[in-house]
């Protein structure tokens, strides 16, 4: 294919306006790297003054997560269509970053290589590049198309102030220039020189178009496009740290930065604070008490929405939407921290309590979706545990939560229960479960911690019972705390009541450190996840249906046929499932179970869907338009269930009111794990007890 | 403005199976968690909201045994800034009148502009104290106030009165007023907010520091739990016919 004779001008041999090529390109990214640098170092400042956070710890854990969830975009996937398009913007982004960075030094040596990228590495790279370019381009435009025709329900958020949609827009068109204007760069230097080919093809089509101009008007293009582009890149990397687009920069550090398992251990009121030691800073009032990893948080948040589609609260119409806390507190720190300039004089709106309204804070059951859903690895529930210490600093807890967080200080159980009457449960007025009460001194290989629903809940007591006598069947010897016990504090950690916590946990960890036993089992994975990640306990904690799970594994229960004819579904209970990784347990035992036919829901396993929170969220629920423990049992009913196997005292009774108040009843069920082992084990063990 | 705000600690008798000690003729509370007096507690609250929103100081006064410092700690942690403690043995089982003569010769010497009190206490529930504290100190009262307000060196004070009406007054201060429940929302006391308030000193007065005489008007007899009843009686049928059932008798026997 031929061209015109010679060879295109190159933008550092040429002096447009008369002036030297490579000193103007010297200035633009003079001025590029001041603005850039000076933005970044207002940005940094930020991050300094908020709490210490050490996270340069497990760089191997780091390092992997870098990986997998940063270069290797692991949870893009769960949008099928966006996460494929963020996926090839990404890997294109990546690709095409040496290719900015060979425009920006041809500005200074014409022809510029970057090191390894000279002769044929270079030429595969451009036809790799030219490729690239065609595929991000055709992404964006499916991009923008979503954004004006297909508008998903998750761009639009119902409690967004401002819309931060126009930005969207900017970010797809300065992609979309640069790709244009490097294709109108290479495309004109092509039509001059010759050499079409398919493997550039957007450089050849773009020679193709201009296939007859002159030389001096390709020249004038080639010359312009450069300018183009480089001008645009240099305003692209400016505009980011000031636009949501922030995340093109800090998703990657932020991932690396990541909160590393388990997610269930909450953020301490300080870290790094000696215990008794008073901190400096207490819960969140301001923005500057948030961790700096926190405030990176912010920075990160790409408005993507899909912390609150996964968000059960969000989802039943309560007053939460975690995306609006990360975009809000990110607009917060735009205005109080500017580029130039200091803050406006004028008074801001509280950030706890005005900012973030009091309701927002208290709809959150702490259940982790949008943690886990989050692709660049945003913390929520360490952030609204911090802003309700504040909350229950200042006194402002609702009505229900103060009477059940009063009965617990008082009594041990938001229940508002004799506290001596704690381990009565076990006898319950019939023939008892062989699980013994221990006094002090005393032994047992099984310690069980009941947590107050097992122990004051009539319902739930019925399931401790079940599990008490599975146990016994299975010859475990079992005993627990009785009237020693008080709540584990699990809900009011969470509630932002540290003080409380911490009285409860020292008296259970006395209680427990005066009696001998090699494990702690526990029925509540609320329970399972304080003990386990709250109480730095020195003997391994285990939620039931691991110990079942063994058990069934060991030969020790032996599981009958149910023979009803009826579909199971395993609802995963959050601090069982997303906060302590276990789903596969209670799936072997249902397994165990001959002929169980099992199916599973669409949100099962790391998406389950919150059942409307524990404990203290029996106390106080969020308003809403619909309870989640409604939307979940719908979920099973999809799924084609009719009988829902859950682990946790608090799904069972939402899902059991749920049920009734949705008149399925009748044709749905809600059991415990524990109980329904028992009906499967009931016959056989008690006809054979194994052998302890 | 200087509030004073009397507050008592009572047994929380919720749940509890309920024992007499036949000998003493006193409730056996050895079972039982004490804490603020439920009335008492809107009442602390209402007086740190007046503080809050016109200046002044707040002090909580009790009368009571040890123990009952525990009730001025949490209303010290509500936002009270000083605390008063009338503790003596010749308390035990005082009747109204003594503990209104305490708390009056307790606050004498110490000018008040407003005295709030809870309407009742949920041991004693005679609803005395208030109005007695009121004649004592000599200044004008108000009972089971639902909303308060204070304007210049006036109270304006709604209060419930019989056969569910309510009623707007307006009284001049210094006054005494007695707190109904739901006059407000009453702010959560953590138990870090109590630790701060650890080490606040609390003055303790005796009965003979105040040249107080344990004189008691009221003697107590006899105490016992009322004898079950006759049988409750179960309605049967589907919803509708019970509550219509229910109604039917609540009209019957005045209960409507």
């Amino acid at each position: 294919m031929g061209g015109l004779e010679g060879s295109a001008l190159a933008p550092a041999d040429a002096s447009p306006f008369g002036l030297s090529g490579p000193l103007l390109h010297g200035v633009l990214l003079a001025i590029t790297l001041a603005t850039f640098a000076w933005i970044l170092r207002r940005r940094i400042e930020l991050l300094r003054l908020g709490a210490p956070d050490p996270r340069f710890d497990r760089l191997g854990e780091r390092l992997k997560a870098l990986l997998v969830v940063g270069f290797g975009q692991a949870r893009q996937p769960r949008y099928p269509v966006a996460g494929t398009l963020h996926i090839l913007v990404f890997a294109g982004f990546l690709i095409l970053l040496l290719r900015s960075l060979t425009l920006l030094g041809e500005g200074f040596v014409p022809g510029f290589a970057l090191p390894g990228l000279g002769g044929a590495a270079g030429e595969v790279y451009a036809a790799l590049k030219d490729w690239t370019a065609l595929v991000v381009l055709a992404s964006c435009a499916v991009l923008a198309w979503r954004r004006v025709v297909v508008k998903p329900a998750r761009f639009h958020d119902r409690h967004a102030l401002r819309s931060h949609g126009a930005e969207a827009y900017a970010i797809l068109g300065l992609i979309s220039l640069l790709m244009l204007a490097d294709a109108l760069y290479e495309g004109s230097a092509m039509a001059r020189e010759g050499g079409r080919t398919v493997a550039l093809p957007l450089a050849s089509l773009v020679a193709l178009a201009l296939g007859t101009s002159s030389a001096g008007t390709l020249d004038a293009l080639h010359l312009s496009a450069f300018w183009l582009h480089n001008v645009a890149l240099c305003f692209f990397a400016c505009y980011l740290p000031v636009s949501k687009h922030f995340h093109v920069i800090t998703a990657l550090p932020n991932v690396f930065f990541s909160k590393l398992p388990p997610p269930g251990r909450v953020k301490p009121v300080q870290h790094g604070l000696a215990a008794g030691a008073e901190p400096e800073r207490y819960g969140v009032r301001a923005l500057e008490d948030f961790t700096w990893k926190h405030l990176l948080d912010f920075y990160s948040c790409t408005d993507c929405g899909r912390c609150s589609d996964a968000c059960p609260s969000y989802n039943t119409g309560t007053a939460l939407s975690p995306r609006m806390i990360s975009v809000k507190c990110r607009d917060e720190a735009y205005v109080t921290h500017p580029v130039f300039g200091r803050a406006s004089q004028g008074e801001r709106p509280a950030l706890v309590g005005g900012l973030i309204r009091d309701e927002e804070l208290w709809a959150c059951t702490t259940c982790g979706a949008c943690e886990e859903t989050c692709p660049v690895t945003i913390e929520y529930v360490d952030k609204i545990v911090d802003m309700r210490r504040t909350l229950v600093e200042e006194g402002r807890v609702p009505a229900g939560m103060q009477k059940a967080l009063a009965d617990v200080e008082k009594r041990g159980n938001p229940y508002g229960k004799l506290a001596r009457k704690r381990g009565e449960w076990i006898q319950g007025g019939g023939e008892g479960c062989g699980v013994r009460l221990l006094d002090e001194g005393d032994s047992a290989t099984l310690m069980w911690f009941t947590d107050s629903a097992t122990a004051f809940d009539p319902r739930i007591q019925e399931v401790g019972r079940a599990l008490g006598r599975v146990l016994a069947w299975a010859g475990q010897d079992v005993g627990t705390l009785g009237a020693d016990e008080v709540d584990s504090g699990h809900e009011v950690r969470r509630v932002g009541e540290e003080g409380l916590f911490e009285v409860l946990r020292d008296t259970n960890r006395e209680a427990l450190g005066a009696r001998s036993f090699e494990r702690v089992i526990t029925s509540d994975p609320h329970a399972f996840n304080a003990l386990r990640n709250d109480y730095e306990l020195d003997k391994p904690v285990l939620h039931h249906s691991q110990v079942l799970a063994e058990l069934v594994a060991a030969g020790k229960l032996t599981l009958g046929p149910l023979d009803d004819g009826r579909t199971y579904t395993f609802h995963d209970p959050c601090y069982l499932g997303r906060h302590n990784g276990e789903y596969e347990a209670p799936r072997r035992v249902l397994d165990a179970i001959p002929g169980l036919r099992r199916v599973e829901m669409e949100r099962s396993q790391e998406r389950s869907f919150c059942c409307g929170g524990g404990s203290l969220y029996l106390f106080h629920e969020s308003e809403g338009e619909e309870r989640m423990g409604v939307k979940r049992v719908s979920m099973a009913e999809a799924a084609g269930a009719e009988v829902i196997v859950t682990a946790c005292p608090f799904c069972l009774i939402n899902f059991e009111d749920a049920l009734k108040t949705t008149g399925r009843a009748d044709r749905m069920e809600v059991v415990d794990l524990a109980e329904l082992v028992a009906r499967a084990a009931g016959a056989r063990s008690r006809e054979k007890p194994a052998e302890g | 403005m200087d509030i004073v705000v009397c507050v008592k600690r009572v047994p929380d008798l919720s749940e509890a199976e309920l024992a007499i000690d036949r000998r003493s003729k006193r409730l056996d509370v050895s079972d039982l968690e004490a804490g603020i007096n439920e009335w008492d507690n809107f009442a602390v609250e209402a007086a740190v909201r007046l503080k809050e929103a016109h200046g002044g100081k707040v002090t909580a006064v009790t009368v009571g045994d040890e123990e009952a410092e525990d009730v001025l700690r949490r209303a010290l942690a509500m936002g009270a800034d000083e605390a008063l403690h009338v503790s003596d043995q010749a308390f035990a089982d005082a009747d109204p009148w003594l503990v209104a003569n305490a708390l009056c010769k307790a606050l004498q010497g110490r000018p008040f502009d407003l005295v709030l009190c809870g309407a009742i206490s949920s041991d004693g529930t005679s609803g005395h104290v208030g109005g007695m504290l009121a004649a004592l100190l000599d200044v004008p009262q108000v009972a089971l106030a639902t909303a308060l307000e204070v304007k210049g060196r006036k109270a304006l004070v709604r209060h419930e009165v019989e056969g569910g009406l309510e009623r707007e007054v307006e009284l001049d201060l210094p006054a005494l007023v007695t707190v109904q429940t739901g006059i407000n929302e009453p702010r959560y006391v953590s138990v870090r907010g109590i630790r701060k308030v650890a080490e606040v000193e609390i003055p303790v007065k005796s009965a003979g520091e105040l040249g107080l005489a344990a004189e008691r008007r009221v003697r107590l007899e006899e105490m016992f739990l009322p004898p079950s009843g006759a049988g409750a009686e179960i309605l049967e049928g589907d919803t509708d016919e019970v509550v219509g059932k229910l109604v039917e008798r609540l009209r019957e026997r005045g209960g409507l």
